[in-house]
């Protein structure tokens, strides 16, 4: 019934424009386990789309399998030609240890068009006004290591940003993050889809992060809702996506979740 | 003055003035492309291609075809072997250099038993050897020297970038594989031009401590390019020296003292920086 509705609005919205990003029919397998099963998703220029699933559901490997470094099985994934994408990859996977600074990191994104080795002057002052504009700009010089969380999650959207790009992909952008932290972030990323950036994100943080986005996926190997937080946030769409009981409250106009397994534990469910 | 004649004394044979300079441009280059090898944790493909050259050296010299040649061919049907083995999920990359060079250097083994006519050549490549040092051979290290510059200086951003980001690089249209490739190109031609004077049982520590030593000097990836290679050459060719004085086999000292270099930078970095200290997780 979702998968349906998903469909048609999605048909209807494509007559419109042509999506930056579609996927039809998608299929991944590790091994013989299948990851991805049979994933429609289309992702339209200008959109600000959050996919929420548990861990494992496949949300980084369909992320992987948009940007091209996850071979798909079956079915096919379309990006518009010349499109350029900011990846932001989940910060616990990155080596903090490497030996660069901040300012190597942002200026990779370059690679392609240019050899030289030496930072440039034109690229420095690009770099600074790319770290301004996210509230960093004296970290440029310091090793990534000496980074707190928030500052790291924000060098690598920098390093996103860099190049410009038609749509940022963001995978997990809270976790590992403080409350305030997480606000930052959520009013960045408004800021710049204000600015007319289309933003796809994955996220497991139901009411700090996904309950704020204008159109929602909910994600466990295939697509089993996608709307607005009003439309998917339901207890049935949750507990098909979670595999557990899950209650939705309203507060102030936005649904709540409350994950049951976890009020009972405290003693305050029955 | 007896001091100083003991000193210049090596200098007066061809031997020694060759083996000098082709060890002194392969610790360079060794410590250059070390950089890239330890902090991909690459050091076991670097072990193991040179386990698996000694099969291909071993079987030239048997067969009496070019050493180059025969080792070449012999190394790059090993990485193609190695990667098609590593494809099986269940076995890992790991597992499949270890199978695939034991066997090579197995073989070896087995034709220096067989042919035993053969097992002066064998011996000098296993545990390298100044004597066999020859003019071509000075030609060879310098010209993939000078090969791995160029790879490193026109290639930096999009070795620095698949180093650090696979998946991201990927994305910025760096073609990962590719990098990839040239990179183990250059980790096996550096092998194949080397193990004549290092000798294939030291040489993957040539690629591994003075780029070690490095790292913990600095957090800059520019500046480790520069520092491993001087520690590379220095200590190949104070080995090489100390080497002809001691009486001892030139791998050996080269090696030893890199681990020496390693040991007191180890201890200086610890009492300094306990931060760079956590890089040690990189090897």
């Amino acid at each position: 019934m979702f998968k349906m509705l998903s469909k048609m609005r999605q048909s209807i919205l494509s007559k419109i424009e042509s999506p930056l990003i579609s996927c039809e029919h998608v299929s991944c397998t590790y091994g013989n386990s299948p990851v991805l099963h049979d994933v429609y998703l289309n992702i339209n220029r200008r959109e600000f789309v959050g996919i929420v699933g548990p861990s494992g559901s496949g949300k980084t490997t369909l992320l992987k399998a948009i940007i091209g470094s996850q071979p798909v099985a079956h079915g096919s994934i379309t990006v518009q030609p010349e499109l350029t994408i900011g990846y932001v990859p989940q910060i616990e996977t990155v080596d903090w240890y490497f030996p660069v600074t901040v300012e190597e990191v942002i200026v990779m994104t370059r690679s392609k068009t240019k050899w030289w080795p030496r930072i440039t002057i034109q690229e420095r002052t690009a770099v600074r006004e790319v770290l301004e504009k996210l509230g960093i700009a004296d970290v440029a010089h310091r090793h990534i290591r000496e980074l707190s969380g928030g500052q790291q999650q924000r060098v690598f959207l920098a390093r996103a940003m860099f190049c410009q790009p038609d749509i940022l992909i963001m995978d997990e952008p809270t976790a590992g993050v403080d409350v305030r932290t997480r606000h930052e972030i959520l009013h960045l990323l408004a800021d710049l889809h204000a600015e007319g950036l289309t933003i796809l994100l994955t996220t497991h943080d139901l009411n700090g992060l996904a309950a704020h986005l204008p159109r929602l996926v909910c994600f466990n190997k295939t697509v089993l809702a996608d709307g607005s937080p009003r439309e998917v946030l339901t207890s049935k769409v949750l507990e098909a996506t979670y595999g557990a009981p899950m209650e939705v409250l309203e507060h102030g106009g936005m649904p709540i979740v409350i994950d049951h397994g976890r009020v009972a534990m405290r003693g305050e469910g029955k | 003055m007896i001091l100083a004649f003991d000193i210049f004394e090596p200098y007066g044979f061809q031997f020694f003035r060759n083996g000098l300079v082709v060890a002194t441009i392969a610790g360079a280059l060794c410590g250059l492309l070390g950089v890239f090898v330890i902090l991909r944790g690459m050091s076991y493909i670097g072990h193991g291609l040179s386990h698996a050259v000694f099969g291909g050296a071993a079987a030239s010299a048997v067969m009496k075809v070019n050493y180059f040649l025969g080792a070449g061919i012999w190394g790059i049907v090993s990485g193609l072997l190695i990667a098609r083995v590593a494809r099986r999920r269940v076995i890992g990359a790991d597992a499949a250099i270890g199978v695939v060079t034991t066997a090579s250097f197995a073989l070896g083994l087995a034709l220096m038993n067989r042919y035993g006519q053969a097992s002066k050549s064998i011996e000098a490549v296993l545990f390298g050897s100044v004597l066999g040092v020859k003019v071509v051979d000075i030609y060879a290290v310098a010209s993939v020297a000078l090969l791995g510059l160029a790879v490193v200086v026109l290639g930096y951003r999009k070795l620095l970038f698949s180093t650090f980001d696979r998946d991201v690089a990927q994305v910025s249209n760096v073609r990962v594989s590719l990098v990839e490739a040239v990179l183990l190109a250059m980790i096996s031609l550096t092998i194949l031009v080397t193990m004549r004077v290092i000798g294939t049982l030291l040489i993957s520590a040539l690629l591994v401590i003075p780029a070690a030593s490095a790292r913990m000097t600095t957090n800059s990836f520019s500046r480790l390019l520069w520092i491993s290679p001087i520690i590379g050459a220095v200590t190949c060719f104070v080995g090489m020296n100390l080497s002809y004085h001691l009486d001892t086999s030139a791998s050996a000292t080269i090696i030893l003292l890199d681990a020496l270099v390693f040991v007191v930078v180890y201890a200086i970095a610890g009492t300094r920086n306990r931060a760079k200290m956590a890089s040690l997780g990189h090897l």
